[in-house]
C-alpha cells in the first residue's frame, strides 16, 4: 500500500513537472489566412491551388525546382541515367518516413508517380513514354522509357498543379479519379484531421518523422526545416474581417492581401507587406474558337491591337507596383519568356487597325457574350475592361454576370451564344503553370480536346511535340519561341497582365520564403 | 392537447417531403457543375466528365432522387462531394456555433427589447418613447454587416475589449465562449430588437387602454404590478408570436453575421455549399432548417395555451 502511495505521488510529481516544462516552452503556432478554403485533401484529384498548398505541407517530392529553375533531388539521394537515356535509376535518402512512422519505400514512390501520371499534363506525357517502373529494392527504383525524354526531371520536380507528391502506396493505389481522404504523407507537417473544420480551419503540426535535407531552402527544394509547433489555416472569407484580424494580432499571416486594403494595413508598423511571389499570376482573355465571331482569326487578331496590358494590370492589382505587362505566352521572369512575335500586343494601341481587321473579318454584328464571375475580383475586373474595349470597337457585346460556379459550367458549352454558349471568358493562372509549352494549358491548340475555347492550330501542336522531343535546352527554347510566334498569329488567347497579390504578416514572423507557393517551413515566430 | 401535438408532428412529414422534392428539383435544374469546380481551372473537359461519372452526377433525375431518398430513409444524409466527409459530421461540427449565436442573440434581444417596448408604451409620447422608436427605426434601417463593422471598429479595434472574429466552443471556458459571441449577437440582434420593441409597444398601448387596466389602477395596484402582472401578460401572445418568427428569421440572418465574424456555423456551411454546388450539404441543411421552422412554430402555438388559458387545442 505504502509503495503504491509512493508510486502515485511520484507519478503526480512527474506529471506536474511535465506540465511545467510544457508551459515553460510555450507552443508556437502560426495563424495563417489562406487564399481559399481547403475543400479537398487530394492534390492529384484536383488542380485547385489551395489543395496543392496543402500538399506541400504534408507531402514531399522526389525532386523539386529551386529559385534558379534548376531541378534538384529532394527525397531522392542520387540518380543515374543510362547512356542511351532510356533507364533512370533513383535511390532514396536514408531514413525517410511517412507521418505515421512507416518507412518510405520504392513501392510508395512508384504508386504515387503512376497515379499522378494519370492526371497531370506533364505526367501523362511521361506516362506515354514509360515502359515500366520497377522497384530494385526498398530504396532504389528504376524508370524504363520507350524513347528518351528530356523532361523527366522537370516532370518529377514540377512545382505546381498537379505536383507529383509521394504518398503511401496504400493511398496512392486509389483510382486517380477518386478522391483520397487519408492525409498521411511524407512532408514536413502532418495534418490533424480531427481538428479539420471544412470552411473554417485546418490544423497542421510538425511531422516528428520528417528528415529535412541539409541544404538551405530554395522554393520547394532544399531543407524543409519546421521552426514552429503548429500551423492553423483559418479561412476568413470576408476581407475586411481578415484585415481587422491581422491588425488586431489575432492572426499572423494573410496570404493574399486585396489591393484596396494595402493602405489600411500599411499604416500598422507591426505588419509587413511584401511581394514574396516572384512569378505572380497571369491573367488571360480566352476566346471561343468554335463560334462566331471569334472563330475568325482576324477577329482575335483585332483584339491583340487594342488590349492594353497596363489597364488590366492596374484593374486587377490596383497599382503598377503589383502588376505589369508581360508580352509573352510564357511567364515573364522564367527561362522561356520572350517577346518574339508580340508586336501587335506590345506596340501602340491601334483602334483603327483593329477596326480594319474587324471589317476584313466580315463581322455582321453577331452578339458577343463575355462571361463574368462577380465573386472573383480578378475575373470581374478583366471582364469589365474587355467589355469596354469591345464597345469602343463598336462590337455588339454584352456581359453575362454570374458566380464562378456558373461560369465554369457555361464555358464548357460549345453551343452558339443564343443557346447558352459564350464568346469570351477570363481567368488567371499562377506563374509556374505557364512557364513551358507542356504546362501552359490554354496554349494547347488541339481542337475539340483542347482546354475550354477549343482552339485548333496543327502547327502549334506539331511544334509542341517537337519541343517534347528536343535534345537539349537550347533546342527546346528555339521551339518554344516558334510556338509563341505561331500563337501570336492564331491567338488561342491573349495574356492580359502579370500581377502579384502581396502577402501581409506580423513582424514577429521571420523566415518567410520567397516562392510562388506559400511555404510554411523555415518560418519562425518570436 | 397531446393529440394535437402528435398531429402537428406527423404533419411535418409531408411538409419535409415537399421540401425535399422542391430542393432536389431546384438544384438539379440550377446551373453549375461540382465536377468542374472540383477538377480546378486546369482540368480538361475529359477529366471533368470522368469525375462527374465517378460522383454519379450524370445519373438521370429519378435515379439520383431515388438514391438520395433511399439513403435519407436510412438516416444517411450523404457525403460531401468536395471533402468526402459525411454531411452529418459536417453539420454536427457547425451546429454548436449557430445554436450558441442564435440563443445568445435571442436572450440579448428579448431581455432588452421587451422592457424597452413596455417602457415606451408606459411613457407614450414622452422622450423615452421617442428614443425607443428612434432606436427601432435605426435598427431596421442599418444593415447587419454595417453595424457589425462599426461594432468591430469600436469594441475590438479601438478599445480592444472583444475579439474581431472567430468562435470558441464552450468547453474552452465560459468567458472565452461568451467574449466571442457578444459582438455577433448584438449585431445580429439589433434588427430583431427593433422589431420586438415596436410590437411590444404597440400591443402594450392597446392593452393599457383597456377597462380592466383602468380598474386595476383604481383598485390602487402599484404601476409596476399593473404593467407586468396585467398588461404585459395579456399582451404576451402577439409578442411571443413575433419572437417565434424572429427565431426563424435569425436562422437565415446568421449567414451574414457568421461571415463577417468568421464563425464556422451552419449559415456559412450553406453558403459555401451553394457556391461550390455541394448538393448533399445543401439538401440536408435545407431539410433541417425546414424541420426547425416547423418545430419552432409548433412550440409557439403550444406556448399560447400557457400564456392564455382560454386557448385550447
Amino acid at each position: 500500500m505504502k509503495a503504491s502511495f509512493r508510486s502515485l505521488m511520484g507519478a503526480a510529481v512527474l506529471a506536474a513537472a511535465m506540465l511545467h516544462a510544457g508551459g515553460a516552452a510555450a507552443e508556437k503556432t502560426i495563424k495563417f489566412i489562406p487564399e481559399a478554403d481547403l475543400k479537398s485533401l487530394d492534390p492529384i484529384w484536383t488542380t485547385a491551388y489551395i489543395t496543392r498548398n496543402h500538399g506541400y505541407m504534408v507531402y514531399d517530392t522526389l525532386f523539386a525546382t529551386d529559385a534558379k529553375f534548376q531541378v534538384r533531388p529532394q527525397m531522392v539521394d542520387t540518380y543515374q541515367v543510362s547512356a542511351d537515356k532510356l533507364t533512370w535509376t533513383f535511390t532514396l535518402r536514408d531514413g525517410l518516413k511517412f507521418s505515421d512512422g512507416q518507412p518510405v519505400r520504392s513501392a510508395d514512390c512508384i504508386a504515387s508517380i503512376e497515379r499522378w501520371a494519370k492526371r497531370d499534363v506533364l505526367g501523362q506525357k511521361l506516362g506515354e513514354l514509360t515502359e515500366s517502373w520497377t522497384a530494385v529494392n526498398d530504396k532504389t527504383f528504376k524508370l524504363k522509357l520507350k524513347k528518351p525524354f528530356a523532361f523527366v526531371l522537370e516532370a518529377l520536380g514540377k512545382p505546381s498543379s498537379n505536383v507529383p507528391f509521394i504518398m503511401p502506396e496504400r493511398v496512392a493505389k486509389t483510382d486517380a479519379f477518386t478522391q483520397i481522404t487519408d492525409p498521411i504523407g511524407s512532408g514536413p507537417f502532418m495534418m490533424v484531421k480531427s481538428e479539420w473544420v471544412p470552411g473554417s480551419k485546418v490544423v497542421y503540426v510538425k511531422n516528428p518523422y520528417y528528415r529535412p535535407r541539409s541544404e538551405p531552402p530554395s522554393w520547394a527544394a532544399g531543407g524543409k526545416v519546421v521552426k514552429v509547433d503548429r500551423v492553423e489555416w483559418l479561412y476568413i472569407p470576408d476581407s475586411a474581417t481578415a484585415a481587422n484580424a491581422i491588425n488586431a494580432g489575432e492572426v499572423d499571416w494573410w496570404q493574399q492581401l486585396p489591393p484596396d486594403l494595402i493602405p489600411v494595413l500599411a499604416a500598422n508598423k507591426d505588419i509587413k507587406i511584401e511581394n514574396t511571389d516572384p512569378l505572380g499570376s497571369i491573367g488571360i482573355l480566352r476566346f471561343n474558337h468554335l463560334q462566331p465571331p471569334f472563330n475568325n482569326p482576324k477577329m482575335r487578331e483585332a483584339l491583340l491591337y487594342v488590349v492594353n496590358q497596363q489597364d488590366y494590370a492596374i484593374g486587377i492589382a490596383g497599382s503598377p507596383k503589383n502588376g505589369h505587362p508581360c508580352y509573352s505566352f510564357y511567364t515573364c521572369g522564367t527561362p522561356l519568356a520572350s517577346e518574339l512575335g508580340a508586336g501587335p500586343l506590345k506596340g501602340k494601341r491601334d483602334f483603327d487597325k483593329a477596326k480594319a481587321l474587324i471589317k476584313e473579318a466580315g463581322y455582321k454584328g453577331e452578339k458577343i457574350v463575355v462571361l463574368d464571375a462577380t465573386d472573383q475580383p480578378i475575373v470581374h475586373a478583366q471582364a469589365l475592361i474587355t467589355l469596354e474595349l469591345l464597345k469602343k470597337l463598336g462590337l455588339n457585346a454584352e456581359l453575362a454576370s454570374s458566380d464562378w460556379g456558373t461560369l465554369i459550367t457555361r464555358r464548357a458549352s460549345k453551343e452558339p451564344v443564343d443557346k447558352g454558349g459564350w464568346s469570351i471568358f477570363h481567368t488567371w493562372f499562377v506563374g509556374p503553370d505557364m512557364t513551358t509549352p507542356a504546362l501552359n494549358a490554354p496554349l494547347r491548340a488541339s481542337g475539340a480536346d483542347a482546354w475550354f475555347g477549343w482552339p485548333s492550330d496543327p502547327k502549334i501542336e506539331a511544334l509542341r511535340n517537337q519541343w517534347f522531343a528536343a535534345a537539349d535546352p537550347a533546342a527546346a527554347k528555339t521551339l518554344a519561341e516558334q510556338i509563341q510566334a505561331e500563337a501570336f498569329k492564331s491567338v488561342p488567347y491573349i495574356p492580359t497582365a502579370q500581377f502579384i497579390i502581396p502577402t501581409a504578416y506580423r513582424t514577429d514572423l521571420s523566415g518567410i520564403l520567397v516562392s510562388p507557393i506559400p511555404l510554411m517551413w523555415n518560418v519562425e515566430k518570436k | 392537447m397531446l393529440g394535437y401535438f402528435l398531429r402537428r408532428l406527423l404533419a411535418t412529414i409531408p411538409v419535409m417531403g415537399v421540401v425535399a422534392l422542391f430542393v432536389f428539383s431546384l438544384l438539379y435544374l440550377s446551373p453549375g457543375d461540382p465536377a468542374a469546380i472540383i477538377a480546378g481551372d486546369l482540368a480538361t473537359p475529359a477529366d471533368i466528365a470522368r469525375i462527374r461519372t465517378k460522383l454519379g452526377l450524370d445519373e438521370p433525375y429519378f435515379e439520383r432522387f431515388g438514391h438520395w431518398l433511399a439513403a435519407l430513409a436510412h438516416g444517411d444524409l450523404g457525403t460531401s462531394i468536395f471533402t468526402g466527409l459525411p454531411v452529418a459530421h459536417l453539420i454536427a461540427q457547425r451546429v454548436e456555433p449557430t445554436v450558441a449565436l442564435t440563443v445568445c442573440t435571442l436572450i440579448v434581444t428579448v431581455l432588452l427589447a421587451v422592457p424597452l417596448g413596455v417602457l415606451a408604451a408606459w411613457k407614450a409620447g414622452g422622450w423615452v418613447d421617442r428614443a425607443v422608436m428612434a432606436f427601432s427605426v435605426l435598427g431596421f434601417s442599418l444593415p447587419v454587416f454595417v453595424f457589425a463593422y462599426l461594432l468591430i471598429m469600436l469594441f475590438a479595434m479601438k478599445l480592444g475589449w472583444l475579439p474581431v472574429q472567430g468562435y470558441r466552443p464552450i468547453e474552452d471556458g465560459f468567458w472565452p465562449f461568451l467574449r466571442h459571441l457578444v459582438l455577433p449577437s448584438v449585431a445580429l440582434g439589433t434588427v430583431y430588437m427593433a422589431l420586438i420593441a415596436r410590437i411590444t409597444r404597440a400591443t402594450m398601448l392597446d392593452v393599457l387602454a383597456q377597462d380592466y387596466i383602468r380598474t386595476a389602477h383604481a383598485k390602487g395596484l402599484a404601476p409596476g404590478e399593473v404593467l407586468v402582472g396585467h398588461a404585459l401578460k395579456n399582451a404576451s401572445v402577439p409578442i411571443v408570436t413575433v419572437i417565434g418568427i424572429g427565431v426563424t428569421l435569425l436562422i437565415s440572418g446568421v449567414v451574414v453575421t457568421e461571415t463577417v465574424f468568421a464563425i464556422p456555423g451552419i449559415g456559412r456551411l450553406t453558403v459555401d455549399a451553394i457556391l461550390r454546388r455541394d448538393y448533399p450539404i445543401i439538401q440536408a441543411v435545407t431539410l433541417i432548417f425546414s424541420a426547425a421552422y416547423v418545430i419552432i412554430n409548433l412550440l409557439v402555438d403550444l406556448s399560447y395555451t400557457v400564456l392564455d388559458p382560454r386557448i385550447r387545442y
